[in-house]
């Protein structure tokens, strides 16, 4: 029996996507987004809109509509809140039902949820702040090829966070110089080094011979100290062929972690690197270059704690996550926020660090955030404070730039974590009583005596551009 | 030029604290209460030097389950290197949340007193 009759022309989208009596169901998948709708485009409109054109809807009704049950499919703007602070924007709350989205897929979620729609004129400007992922749609996902545990168990590394450090200059040094630099960081006392997102396989240094030196670097530090290193491998590539050829090759030398750049790369190609290094055993760290294209406008695009759950579900055990003290982006509580949801197995909403949504990951692995970007010997004991022990610390110019080179600037590092480690457990506050445990621990550390010399004084404190929302704080 | 320092040809680590100056018996009692406090299982494991690569060191008895006394812990410790002096000990904390390690370290290199 049809209800409904066919009537050519536009209608407004309210009357379909609007539904505040909504209750969302647990398979639901939410989001939020934050909208400054054109002049004289009611609020309800403006979220209706955003709602039909990331689901079902198009501009105009079209017959075929009537051929399915779109009451079924559709999305729902189900509520709308002001933006504390600001009268210009406020925030959507969308459900889409879970058949909208393809099994296992991020891609398919966000060519729907952050597609067309960012384009769409009734809106001046759009920004995904949030989605909750059902647990159902959770299960359908790889996530983490090892996560955090598995890393630990592989490494043997407990009870303290891990040590990186980005080799430099990025670009130009020929694969036996850089291996060079890679061992000194090693055998110093790191646990990782990583290849810098711009080292693919340019022509100073093609990567079957990065490959080979740095791992006869690793192997020798190893050796040398008697603990397990690593080298993030960059085998981010022109093509998934390439790439799996890269990652293959980093597997017959015994390397226990690569790398990939999951934005620029793309999350196919990302999701398909994550299944293989579960398959082969292999450590994946994650780098986010083009993050902050789509994340640091407070008004459009898309929130750093969205491209984490997208990342946590397409498959990564390394994420940078900013550092909150070094030269990078990074609101403390928000930071916090988005590291809560790398690693926790639930996340309450907590609109203080910008979660507006409980989110359920089941059993999924946890991501380890990788704190990385302008930090040295003096920021560890805010890391240690921060960030805790599961997460890694990465410091590039902080190792490389010490003044007796790379092993003795690792070995500096290495000192200051253990000791801002012994000292939390005793029950120290390591933030507050930071310089007082560095300085003991120089005492017996020349390497550390003569980093602290030369980093003093050296702070990073300009302000934040995105900020959480002011009455959110 | 400034003064560099050549660094010292590598010596052999052994994880969580190798960085640190050997640790006094106070310092130790303050490190087996963190983890006894973190509601942490303490076990003993030891090995032949050259062996320390592997993950599987030699258990000493079973893990002390739900053992609260530091000296209880101590004088385990010290009968496991007593026993294995020419042996690395170390003491580790069994997180059950985690299912992993809450911390590992060693607190006898072989060949120490």
């Amino acid at each position: 029996m049809a209800e409904k009759s066919y009537q050519a022309g536009v209608k407004d989208y309210r009357k379909t996507y609007w539904t505040p009596d909504y209750v969302p169901l647990d398979t639901d998948l939410l989001a939020v987004f934050k909208i400054v709708p054109q002049a004289g485009v009611p609020r309800e409109e403006a979220a209706a809109a955003v709602a039909a054109e990331s689901s079902t809807g198009t501009w105009t009704t079209v017959w075929t509509d009537l051929l399915t049950d779109l009451d079924y499919y559709k999305g729902r703007a189900y509520r709308i809140e002001p933006v504390p602070g600001d009268s210009t924007a406020f925030y959507a709350f969308i459900a889409y039902p879970l058949d909208l989205f393809e099994e296992g897929s991020v891609v398919n979620v966000l060519t729907s949820l952050v597609g067309n729609v960012f384009g769409f004129k009734a809106v001046r400007s759009l920004r995904l702040e949030d989605l909750r992922f059902p647990l159902a749609y959770v299960k359908t996902c790889g996530g983490p090829p090892n996560g955090i545990q598995m890393e630990r168990d592989r490494l043997g590394k407990y009870g303290r966070a891990l040590l990186g450090c980005t080799i430099k200059p990025k670009l130009g040094l020929s694969a036996k110089n850089y291996g060079r630099a890679v061992y000194e960081c090693l055998r110093g006392g790191l646990d990782f080094t990583k290849d810098d997102e711009n080292i693919n396989s340019q022509p100073f240094m093609r990567w079957q011979h990065r490959f080979e030196f740095v791992m006869e670097a690793v192997r020798k530090a190893e050796e040398e100290t008697g603990e397990r290193k690593g080298h993030y491998l960059n085998c981010t590539a022109p093509t998934p062929e390439e790439m799996y050829k890269r990652a293959e090759f980093a597997k017959q030398l015994g390397a226990p972690i690569i790398m990939h750049d999951f934005l620029t790369a793309g999350f196919t190609a990302n999701t398909g690197l994550a299944n293989w290094c579960r398959e082969n055993g292999m450590l994946l760290h994650i780098h986010r270059a083009m993050h902050a294209v789509l994340d640091r406008n407070p008004y459009h695009g898309i929130h750093f704690r969205v491209i984490t759950k997208c990342l946590r579900l397409s498959g990564g055990d390394h994420l940078h996550s900013g550092t909150v003290v070094g030269k990078l982006e990074g609101d403390r509580e928000a930071t916090l926020g988005w590291v809560d949801l790398m690693r926790e197995p639930f996340i309450p909403e907590n609109r203080t660090r910008g979660i507006f949504f409980d989110q359920d990951w089941g059993s999924m692995p946890g991501v380890m955030p990788v704190a990385s970007g302008g930090i040295h010997v003096w920021h560890m004991p805010a890391l240690t404070a921060i960030f805790g022990d599961d997460a890694c610390f990465q410091f590039g110019g902080g190792t490389l730039g010490h003044p007796w080179g790379n092993a003795a600037g690792a070995h500096a590092n290495r000192v200051a974590l253990e000791a801002c480690v012994e000292a939390r457990n005793q029950g120290r506050q390591v933030e507050r009583e930071g310089r007082e445990i560095l300085t003991e621990a120089a005492q017996q550390s020349p390497e550390l005596k003569i980093a602290m010399d030369t980093w003093k004084e050296i702070k990073f404190e300009f302000d934040t551009v995105d900020k959480l929302d002011v009455v959110n704080r | 030029m400034p003064e560099v320092t050549a660094y010292k040809v590598t010596e052999r680590r052994g994880e969580t604290f190798s960085y640190l100056p050997p640790m006094t018996p106070e310092r130790m009692r303050q490190q087996i209460a963190y983890l006894i406090n973190q509601g942490w299982n303490p076990a003993i494991e030891h090995t032949e030097p050259e062996r320390s690569f592997s993950s599987f060191w030699y258990l000493w008895k079973l893990p002390f389950f739900g053992e609260r006394s530091i000296e209880r812990i101590l004088a385990e410790l010290e009968a496991c290197h007593r026993a294995n002096p020419g042996h690395h000990v170390r003491l580790l904390a069994y997180d059950n949340y985690s299912q992993s390690q809450g911390t590992a370290f060693i607190v006898y290199r072989a060949g120490s007193r």
